[in-house]
């Protein structure tokens, strides 16, 4: 226990404004993320239920999905605010596939609203569904290329190169690699599994819909456990960093169990048609995949040069953010939750009321 | 071209394409709460069917502004991470507040969008507004960052480093509440006017539709009053600058030489190499008058500033003698519509000023933009005033020509998409 009274002591106000980062990283990850899900689900739509596969997607995400995407901004804020060296090392680095994302994020929004409200005629509609889905599919991949690439080591690496190296070793190899790459496709899997759990729950009395959909999150639950085989293999040349913290951490192996009950449960629960179940299950083990890679940086932030203590801002910065942030919550939470509230589960029974 | 000159190329763009979607985003909200909010007292349909046509260009509108502005808080990094690096810590707390305020506008747009049938109409008002209000409380806290970088307070420098910081100083900066006041009548009055002229120049032809007619008059009611304040929130803006940044005062003006009792040129273009300016109109004493209220008093020069300091004079001094130009003709033709509407209490059988209305449709836009110009170019070669120079705070990456063509590709198609959306949707109600 040595090591986590050890870990408790370190911790100070630039360590809580990064958890607070993670945390809206999470948030994220699970309602952005599951938007991203639906958009593959769109592309992937298939067989007799096809149209309202597509419907049922859409209305699960036509209320929610601006301030889903409300919580990347935030976590860029934060890291700027509080930590402007890492998000300076990020963004020199990590120029190329950052704008790659952004085309993406603008994309599928612009043409997820142009399909809602722009021309009715079929045709169009379809052909900004595709503009969408596919935005939706190549986006969290970049997004996990991002991570990957930061976990690995080698943005570090490079920026500490700047000038010294030719432009590819700087701007292009640090993520266009096995490793980041193979991240990627782990995070599109784990969207991918999270919308199908969700939309189960979204579909509601429509028994052959909710099918459709726990096959889908049943077939996912395979692909996340294949990347993720294939990243922790990769890892142990790319990001011996990440593997010494995730594989050998001193609490790590708790952490791990959590994440392989909640897996299992997850898929037990879909199994069994225990679809609430499920969505927890899920969304648990998402939480904690993100939280396992976290704490195996800790105490970096692109490791393993930036440190959280490194990089952090003036105290006084660090004070005001968090009261800024405290006072944010307290509109922001009743806010979200009424939000919620008001279109939780009734997607599949809600006729479009807003033409 | 440049990397340099590419990235401010990139930023310029980013920024005028969402300044739009923007203050369409902050307006458009006030102008639907209003038409609902008419509905519910009067039980007038007409008024819903307004409502709901607002709320939905709103969404349309809101969605590219909301994904363009995620676009750009990415891209103060992308392009200027020795900014970012600089300034985060102090610019970043009304940044945050920002995003709060952004959330909740989100999140309530939702509400109002899809919740029609499901929520008490009370309730549904409510969104609408908490939607109008967020919507105005971002532009504050955004204009407050720019503010901060015309007028840098609340940090203090030594040896070319930091040598203390104070956020709260920061962000109530000298030039925080000139600049916000500015912006938000800015929005309110570009989108007021745009949205009556379209509604005007139908009117012309079918002057008895009471859709259109209802339209006009809630758009005029949040138009006029803001572009009638304009020219004055703009005069508190301008002595704001000839005190703090005379170099873009002198800019704008297009002074060269520093003068007592120095003219208003109105019009003109400044010619660097002879270092005058042609062409203008020169009203005597105008802009000592104007920039510090006193005929006599002294305005500084460009020739009192090292050459290096200049910012690139035509963009400014047009840009300003263009927004002024299309201000004051929005300001007398707002002025026009309520002196006919008080004397008359109908503005529908009035031709010439319904033409009138038709014509300044994009002027608040093109203002905007050339304001945004104006404060922009006029504060170079800084971007953060007399601290940090544009030069010094661009990434290092090569080739920043190529995301600035993707960009511009990727906004072009967009505006062209939503144009022509707009329209139809306008068509519709003909």
């Amino acid at each position: 226990m040595s090591s986590a009274s050890a870990f408790f002591s370190s911790i100070g106000l630039p360590e809580i404004i990064a958890g607070i980062m993670v945390l809206a990283l999470n948030a994220y990850v699970l309602m952005g993320g599951a938007d991203y899900g639906g958009g593959l689900w769109d592309l992937l739509a298939s067989g007799p239920r096809r149209d309202a596969q597509r419907d049922l997607i859409a209305k699960s995400i036509a209320p929610i999905w601006e301030a889903n995407h409300v919580w990347l901004i935030v976590v860029v804020v934060l890291m700027f605010t509080a930590f402007p060296l890492a998000f300076s090392t990020l963004a020199i680095v990590l120029h190329i596939p950052i704008t790659l994302m952004l085309i993406g994020i603008v994309l599928r929004g612009s043409a997820f609203v142009f399909r809602s409200y722009g021309s009715s005629e079929r045709r169009t509609r379809r052909r900004w569904g595709v503009a969408f889905a596919s935005a939706s599919t190549v986006t969290p991949i970049v997004l996990g290329v991002i991570i990957g690439s930061v976990a690995s080591g080698d943005v570090a690496t490079a920026s500490g190169r700047i000038g010294a190296a030719r432009f590819t070793e700087i701007f292009v190899s640090p993520w266009l690699a096995p490793f980041p790459i193979a991240v990627g496709l782990f995070a599109l899997a784990l969207f991918a599994f999270l919308a199908a759990v969700y939309l189960t729950v979204e579909a509601g009395d429509d028994a052959a819909l909710r099918d459709d959909f726990r096959a889908r999150a049943l077939a996912a639950a395979l692909a996340v456990a294949f990347f993720a085989a294939v990243a922790l293999f990769l890892s142990r040349r790319a990001a011996p960093r990440v593997i010494e913290g995730v594989v050998g951490g001193s609490w790590a192996w708790l952490l791990h169990l959590c994440t392989a009950i909640s897996a299992v449960t997850a898929i037990l629960a879909l199994w069994g048609r225990n679809f609430r179940l499920a969505r927890l299950a899920a969304a648990a083990q998402i939480t904690l995949i993100l939280w396992g890679w976290a704490v195996s940086q800790y105490p970096f932030i692109v490791p393993m040069t930036v440190s959280i203590r490194q990089a952090s801002a003036p105290s006084v910065t660090l004070t005001l953010l968090l009261i800024g942030l405290g006072g944010g919550a307290l509109v922001l939470i009743p806010s979200l939750r009424y939000l919620l509230r008001t279109f939780a589960g009734r997607a599949a029974e809600a006729k479009e009321s807003s033409s | 071209m440049s990397d340099l000159l590419a990235a401010r190329t990139q930023m310029a763009l980013s920024l005028g394409f969402h300044i739009v979607f923007a203050e369409i985003g902050i307006a458009m909200p006030l102008l639907m709460v209003l038409a609902e909010w008419r509905w519910r007292r009067t039980g007038d349909e007409v008024f819903l069917r307004l409502a709901k046509r607002w709320a939905k260009g709103s969404a349309i509108l809101f969605a590219v502004g909301a994904v363009s502005g995620t676009v750009l808080s990415f891209e103060l990094g992308l392009l200027w991470p020795h900014f970012m690096q600089f300034a985060g810590p102090i610019i970043g707390l009304p940044f945050s507040l920002e995003g709060f305020a952004f959330f909740t506008e989100a999140i309530f747009l939702g509400v109002y969008l899809y919740g029609w049938n499901r929520i008490s109409p009370r309730a549904h008002l409510t969104a609408g507004l908490l939607v109008a209000m967020s919507g105005a409380a971002s532009a504050i806290f955004v204009v407050m960052v720019n503010a901060w970088m015309n007028t840098p307070t609340g940090v203090t420098m030594s040896g070319g480093q930091i040598a203390s910081i104070d956020p709260i100083a920061g962000m109530l900066n000298p030039s925080s509440f000139q600049q916000s006041l500015h912006m938000l009548l800015a929005a309110y009055a570009a989108t007021g006017l745009a949205v009556a002229g379209i509604h005007a120049a139908i009117l012309l032809r079918k002057p008895d539709s009471r859709f259109h007619r209802r339209a006009l008059t809630l758009a005029l009611m949040m138009g006029t009053p803001a572009a009638i304040l304009q020219p004055i929130s703009g005069d508190v803006s301008a002595r704001t600058v000839a005190i703090w940044q005379p170099t873009k005062l002198a800019a704008l003006e297009g002074q060269f030489a520093t003068e007592r009792g120095a003219p208003l040129r109105i019009g003109g273009w400044p010619d660097v190499d002879a270092q005058r300016t042609r062409f203008a109109l020169e009203v005597p004493r105008g802009l000592s008058l104007l920039a510090f209220h006193d005929i006599d008093a002294e305005v500084k020069g460009l020739a009192a500033f090292p050459r290096e300091n200049w910012p690139p004079l035509p963009p400014v001094h047009v840009g300003f003698q263009l927004m002024v130009g299309l201000g004051t003709a929005m300001a007398l033709v707002s002025l026009w519509a309520a002196v006919v509407m008080a004397r008359t209490g109908d503005v529908m059988r009035h031709r010439w000023l319904l033409r009138a209305l038709a014509i300044v449709t994009p002027f608040g836009f093109i203002a905007t933009e050339a304001g945004w110009t104006v404060t922009e170019v006029g504060r170079q070669p800084w971007v953060v005033q007399g601290i940090l120079r544009t030069a010094d705070a661009v990434t290092p990456m090569p080739g920043l020509i190529v995301p600035m063509l993707a960009f511009a590709a990727l906004y072009i198609g967009l505006s062209a998409i939503v144009v022509r959306l707009i329209m139809t949707m306008v068509r519709e109600t003909m």
